[in-house]
């Protein structure tokens, strides 16, 4: 375990040097959450009714989205470890006594934790104290908060677990591209990123909630703006589970595969 | 113009070279932008209209749009990379050459595959047209085309900002990405949705308005004022801005010595 931390934490102090890269980014994050709070805004004045959440949830959920971007980012994949496979560094990975899975996921946990650290406060901070109903509001109750804490972490954990799916790929195809870009595609969208998910079309709504992307950041900013409450909350945290332990027991299960047959070239 | 396209050969013919790997990015970029395209439609089946304009109205704005970033990115590739080739000792290399600067940033990269959203554009462009409800007279035509143009000079000028700016960051900045994927994101919508102080911010300080919300305007035969039809020729003095500000950041270029 304790080496393992000493990977989160050299990897955590490493993304903490990138202060102006931070402040640029909040400043980014802050027009694209105004812009698209707006987006939405023009949405709601053409037919309040249609609106499946109050404008004021929608307002705290993109508040929300872009705090903790950094977590939820779908594109970002740990370059090393591709790099590491592609070229067959991977070679001195395997020769060091630790479990190759458990240390990418920390790598990549570190790093995605490190920039929403610097990130988050400034923009819920300021979010907090816009104008009434483009602020971000506080959660509806203590259980809801810390809920939303928990499905955040568990949320951040299936995202990494995916990804490294197709870091593993990488094994197969050496340009993982396609793979990527396929990826890319159904995590952005189905996980909500791009409109949430209660926007979608009712019918295949019920259908995309079940999916492991579904279980991303739609679970714990819809619990926290009171979009998901009472027994809902316990459902999506048993649906974040499930999806947690079937990611991350395919990940291992094919990384053993993958790893009994690789043959590395030279060196 | 010969020497252009020379280069322009050339790029075409080494991506053609990883066939595989050339189309692999190209439906990259095309999925990338279906899946913007996917959002504008769930939201328009939800809601019917947005602020009066309909999903007909809408995906011309969108298509627009995308036509005239994907051609800017494809061809401007250089100035958007330009921290690279700063960092590198690639612009040093080419200071010392015989020919216009800009010329030689531009030609120095061509990237084919941004073309997958120009794809996308056309497809909805060629549903949009005829099922549109507006008549394709030879002055509407000449708007849409004009709107395409501007658009991609406003994107390019963008870029070479962009690029002015890493002389002095010598990094690439996040921030310049509201203006080229936050426009091309939120501008597939008309402007004026986001309300009055957005449109004045995006007519005076940088002007998307003039290729996107005031011709349309004309287009969609919601204003009969013919002058707006021509507005994108307008955004030509865009341009002069950007190239004062490229030639203040050259001025101030020192190599970074690599």
């Amino acid at each position: 375990m304790k080496k393992y931390l000493s990977f989160f934490n050299i990897r955590f102090v490493n993304s903490l040097q990138y202060r102006a890269a931070a402040v640029t980014g909040i400043i980014t994050q802050f027009a694209w959450g105004i812009m698209t709070i707006l987006l939405f805004s023009a949405f709601y004045k053409t037919d309040a009714s249609s609106f499946p959440m109050t404008f004021n949830q929608l307002a705290s959920y993109i508040w929300m989205q872009q705090a903790f971007l950094a977590l939820f980012m779908t594109w970002y994949f740990d370059t090393d470890v591709l790099e590491s496979i592609s070229t067959g560094n991977i070679a001195y990975e395997l020769v060091r006594p630790i479990d190759i899975y458990n240390m990418w996921f920390t790598k990549n946990y570190a790093n995605r934790l490190a920039k929403a650290v610097l990130r988050c406060l400034p923009i819920i901070i300021v979010a907090i104290f816009l104008p009434y109903p483009y602020n971000l509001a506080p959660p509806p109750s203590l259980e809801a908060l810390l809920l939303t804490i928990l499905t955040i972490f568990l949320g951040t954990s299936i995202l990494i677990a995916l990804s490294m799916l197709v870091c593993i790929s990488t094994f197969y195809t050496v340009n993982n591209m396609g793979v990527r870009m396929v990826f890319l595609f159904f995590a952005e969208f189905l996980s909500g990123a791009i409109i949430p998910l209660p926007f979608f079309p009712n019918n295949i709504q019920t259908f995309i909630n079940l999916t492991p992307f579904a279980a991303i950041q739609n679970i714990p900013f819809r619990i926290y703006v009171g979009h998901i409450t009472g027994v809902a909350m316990y459902k999506g945290l048993a649906l974040q589970f499930i999806w947690l332990f079937i990611s991350i027991l395919i990940g291992r299960l094919w990384l053993k595969k993958s790893l009994k047959k690789v043959i590395v070239q030279g060196g | 113009m010969n020497l252009y396209l020379k280069f322009f050969s050339m790029h075409l013919k080494g991506q053609m070279q990883y066939k595989f790997s050339f189309f692999l990015t190209l439906f990259g970029q095309f999925i990338g932008a279906f899946s913007s395209y996917l959002a504008l439609y769930f939201m328009m089946t939800r809601f019917h209209k947005v602020a009066d304009y309909t999903f007909n109205e809408v995906i011309i704005v969108f298509a627009t749009m995308m036509f005239s970033y994907s051609i800017a990115e494809c061809f401007m590739r250089g100035f958007d990379q330009f921290e690279k080739i700063i960092a590198n000792g690639e612009f040093d290399r080419m200071l010392i050459r015989p020919k216009n600067i800009i010329f030689q940033i531009m030609t120095s990269k061509i990237d084919f595959s941004r073309l997958g959203k120009l794809i996308q554009a056309i497809i909805i462009l060629a549903y949009a047209i005829p099922t549109s409800e507006i008549i394709w007279t030879a002055d509407k035509i000449t708007t849409l085309l004009l709107m395409i143009a501007g658009g991609t000079i406003i994107f390019s000028g963008i870029y070479i900002i962009y690029a002015s700016l890493c002389f002095y960051t010598l990094e690439g900045l996040e921030f310049i990405n509201i203006f080229t994927n936050g426009a091309l994101e939120f501008g597939k919508y008309p402007i004026s949705i986001y309300g009055k102080t957005m449109v004045k911010i995006f007519t005076y300080f940088i002007p998307y308005t003039l290729f996107q919300y005031y011709p349309f305007l004309y287009l969609v035969g919601r204003s009969q004022n013919s002058l707006y039809a021509i507005l994108p020729i307008g955004t030509v003095f865009f341009l002069i801005p950007c190239y004062l500000l490229w030639k203040i950041g050259l001025k101030h270029y020192t190599s970074t010595g690599s």
